[in-house]
């Protein structure tokens, strides 16, 4: 069988499939459906400093290959993360998880940031400045390479633990983006977020989202992410992490040969509970139909062709 | 939650825009009353959570409104398999009941209603029920009720079948001891005003999985924010906030 171990910012990954923030919760419910600890890792629920409601419903749409979400980062708040999200999930996963953190400013990302990073459990930060469902926070930060480094340099004071730095699709340079927070520290690239998108209800002739606008994912956008995954491999010298669209091991392979260290997996955990772990499972599979030997030999590949 | 293939095995119209589904499988784990399961349909990304309205042996019947492209495609299919994930959501309790349950659906909201009768009349207790519809083209399920052996009461918006009003309108010399109800918002919400006592209430809410991940579905309640499709669909009267 070949090798599917990737190693992500010097913690080692028994296979690079990792479910993204907000379509796996804090684990431990998948747990109750699988051996999660079969997973690469996964992303929690992205987190912010209080607890949030999130946005009026309804929040999903669905759309040609794929939905709108306008959930609006409802979590509990760190201190409920940390006092019993962390707790439960200690009783099932066992591999250090991926902390996905949020905030409205950058004194939220670094409060946020500095708590997480105290947690045992937690190997390393993922930070989101790229969710299109809020207001004044989230996006803002991930659409101008300057508050994008504000918020990667306030994070990088206040943790040891390896800076992912998650980032939107909806900007003019990914490139850009992506030079501006290698320049301030960050030690990965995750992406993409969601592209921003809506619909409209022909009955009641009004959006179809109570927010009006909404996150676009699912396999519509992988085309998207492995061409924006492609320019910021070549942009900066930091690994990359994919997402996008994902919801085969097929995907997961052209990801990685784009560019990706990781691919992270979303929308299709929604589809099918099981996606992410099936995926793990047919790897070796698709890797011995193309003559992979090493999925750490493959990042990047196509750039070398 | 489990993920079962099942068998088309009928698809027929009952009434205007309804259909009743049979399908054939595991229908392990979908024992309480107002659970739910998701169908996977080909060509949709999401899948559609719908309410279960019988379970007996291998048979899982389910009662859909064709509301979209999904339900409508769901209509067409009149043989094959259907990738369902099951047992979703928490469901009515029967402990609550007591002596003399009162049971109150409106449209589509009838049919998780009609496994709760046959639970309740399995139990031996009198079970009235009080079904609205729109319209007498809209009416469905009165007979199976009645074969149950329940007390029917159906209501008509436009009078053309059964009482004239809305379901709250057959409350009158109705003695019950507890109530479990499922419809639209409105007459939820006319429901709790009117009726005495306390009860249940099953919520509809647009979902992204239908098994607790997305947070796509999430209400406030008295006891924190709770996600239909999980901690839900049925919620007690004094968990819901009311709010809108």
């Amino acid at each position: 069988m070949g090798k599917l171990n990737v190693n992500l910012c010097g913690i080692p990954l028994d296979n690079p499939v990792i479910p993204a923030s907000g379509t796996f919760g804090y684990g431990y419910e998948f747990a109750q459906w699988y051996d999660i600890n079969r997973l690469g890792t996964f992303s929690f629920k992205g987190t912010t400093r209080e607890p949030r409601f999130g946005n009026p419903t309804p929040r999903i749409a669905e759309c040609t290959g794929g939905m709108l979400n306008a959930v609006g980062l409802q979590n509990p708040g760190v201190q409920a993360v940390i006092g019993e999200e962390l707790p439960r999930l200690q009783a099932c996963f066992h591999k250090p998880v991926m902390a996905n953190i949020s905030g409205f400013s950058v004194d939220e990302y670094r409060d946020v940031a500095r708590a997480l990073s105290a947690c045992e459990q937690v190997g390393w930060l993922e930070v989101n400045i790229s969710c299109p469902n809020v207001h004044g926070g989230g996006m803002a930060f991930g659409t101008s390479p300057k508050a994008a480094g504000e918020v990667v340099r306030a994070v990088r004071e206040v943790t040891k633990k390896p800076v992912i730095v998650k980032l939107s699709p909806n900007v003019t340079s990914i490139a850009d983006m992506a030079k501006a927070c290698e320049a301030e520290g960050a030690d990965a690239i995750s992406l993409i977020n969601t592209l921003l998108g809506m619909r409209i209800d022909l009955r009641r002739k009004a959006p179809v989202l109570a927010n009006t606008m909404g996150g676009f994912s699912g396999p519509a956008v992988f085309p998207v992410a492995l061409r924006m995954v492609w320019q910021v491999y070549e942009a900066v010298k930091i690994p990359v992490i994919g997402m996008g669209g994902v919801s085969t091991a097929e995907d997961v392979v052209e990801m990685m040969l784009a560019g990706a260290t990781a691919v992270e997996v979303g929308a299709a955990n929604l589809v099918n509970p099981f996606a992410s772990l099936e995926i793990v499972e047919r790897l070796p599979e698709v890797m011995a139909n193309c003559g992979i030997e090493s999925l750490e030999d493959i990042i990047g590949g196509a750039h070398r062709t | 939650m489990q993920e079962k293939v099942f068998e088309i095995t009928a698809n027929t119209e009952i009434a205007k825009d309804v259909w009743e589904i049979r399908l054939k499988g595991d229908t392990s784990g979908m024992e309480k009353p107002g659970q739910f399961v998701n169908l996977s349909l080909p060509g949709f990304f999401l899948r559609r959570p719908i309410s279960v309205c019988c379970v007996e042996g291998q048979e899982l019947t389910l009662v859909y409104k064709t509301v979209g492209k999904g339900t409508a495609c769901l209509s067409t299919l009149q043989t094959g398999t259907l990738n369902v994930l099951t047992g979703l959501g928490n469901g009515y309790d029967l402990e609550r009941a007591g002596d003399a349950p009162l049971l109150i659906g409106g449209g589509v909201g009838v049919p998780p209603l009609y496994e709760l009768a046959r639970q309740l009349r399995k139990c031996g207790l009198p079970v009235q029920v009080i079904l609205g519809f729109n319209s007498v083209c809209d009416v469905f399920y009165e007979e199976k009720f009645r074969d149950l052996g329940c007390d029917v009461t159906v209501t008509t918006v436009d009078g053309s079948y059964g009482l004239k009003g809305f379901v709250t309108d057959a409350l009158a010399g109705k003695h019950y001891s507890y109530y479990y109800t499922c419809g639209p918002m409105p007459m939820l919400k006319a429901v709790r005003k009117q009726c005495a006592g306390s009860g249940e209430f099953s919520l509809e809410e647009r979902m992204g999985c239908g098994f607790g991940a997305c947070m796509g579905c999430s209400c406030k309640t008295t006891e924190g924010y709770k996600r239909v499709c999980r901690e839900g669909p049925v919620f007690r009267k004094e968990e819901l906030l009311w709010e809108n």
